[in-house]
């Protein structure tokens, strides 16, 4: 580990850049299984090709 | 017709649903895709040494480069379903589905590699912005394809929304080379390729190239698993739309008679 991540350089930056991405991921990949769930619980399982 | 953004439907009985988009296969996917992310950021964050010039910054790339990567992924596989759709025999709407969950996806992913790549401006070209070819194009790339998805919006029927986007979408992915090689073709701040010099030579240390492919091997494996989910929504959301419409054209036939 070169320098320990306490002594890192420009952390606010790039702490920053793998927050922002995770907290978008984890926004988008929320929208999309709840989006899933809700659908899902009105729709016959025949009409679902993936069951 | 617009995606059914509200069910209408009465739910199905408890016994009878499947309660999610999910299968057997996506959650071990899903495991997978968040083991590699932890391998992700414990090399880009730890193990990785910081580079010769630019120090700590470089660890940006670990997150910039996949997400890049993702983006054009996923819109090479939305021109690749459009042209499926176009071109086949069937014009079936699955392949339509797929090129709609991938462009969302792709727009997501480059909306994080322009946000990334301006933090990772700011570091190492003291800005966050500038008009740059490769930054200019990327740019208008990622336009594009909310203009993709906001042609998909409009109304009709589900084949005229699959036939307008398919085209659209066969159109837009000709950005992805011009975005590609514009460090090359113009004067340009940004770096030419991350991986490969000019003579095609690998020129990164073993430990930081390491780092970049398990972050390329993190994304393709979360690209999939929300393509998998995404196109099975779209599919519901049709499926609930049409129903919808049946119920409609029912409902007014009933009032005449």
């Amino acid at each position: 580990m070169s320098g320990g991540i306490v002594a890192m350089q420009d952390a606010g930056y790039i702490f920053g850049s793998y927050a922002l991405t995770f907290a978008v991921i984890a926004a988008f990949t929320w929208r999309v299984i709840r989006g899933g769930r809700r659908l899902a619980n009105h729709i016959d399982d025949n009409d679902k090709y993936w069951t | 017709m617009t995606a059914a953004t509200t069910p209408t439907t009465a739910p199905v009985e408890p016994a009878l649903r499947v309660r999610s988009s999910g299968t057997m296969a996506t959650r071990t996917l899903g495991i997978a895709t968040i083991v590699t992310m932890g391998w992700l950021v414990a090399f880009g964050l730890g193990f990785s040494p910081a580079d010769r010039d630019q120090r700590d910054a470089v660890r940006i790339l670990y997150m910039h480069v996949p997400t890049a990567w993702l983006a054009y992924l996923a819109f090479v596989v939305t021109a690749v379903s459009s042209a499926m759709y176009l071109f086949g025999k069937k014009h079936s709407l699955g392949f339509d589905r797929v090129a709609g969950a991938s462009a969302e996806i792709g727009v997501v992913f480059m909306a994080l590699t322009l946000v990334t790549g301006m933090l990772w401006g700011k570091l190492t070209w003291g800005v966050y912005w500038q008009w740059d070819a490769r930054l200019t194009t990327t740019a208008l790339l990622f336009v594009s394809y909310i203009g993709y998805l906001a042609v998909r919006g409009l109304g009709g029927t589900h084949d005229q929304r699959a036939k307008r986007s398919a085209v659209i979408g066969l159109l837009a992915v000709i950005e992805i080379p011009l975005v590609h090689f514009s460090v090359r073709m113009w004067r340009s701040l940004h770096q030419e390729a991350s991986v490969l010099d000019s003579d095609g030579d690998v020129d990164m240390d073993g430990l930081m190239l390491f780092s970049l492919f398990v972050g390329v091997v993190a994304f393709t494996l979360l690209y999939v698993w929300l393509l998998l989910h995404r196109s099975r929504v779209i599919a519901m959301e049709d499926l609930l739309d049409d129903q919808g419409l049946d119920r409609a054209l029912d409902q007014r036939r009933a009032e005449f008679l």
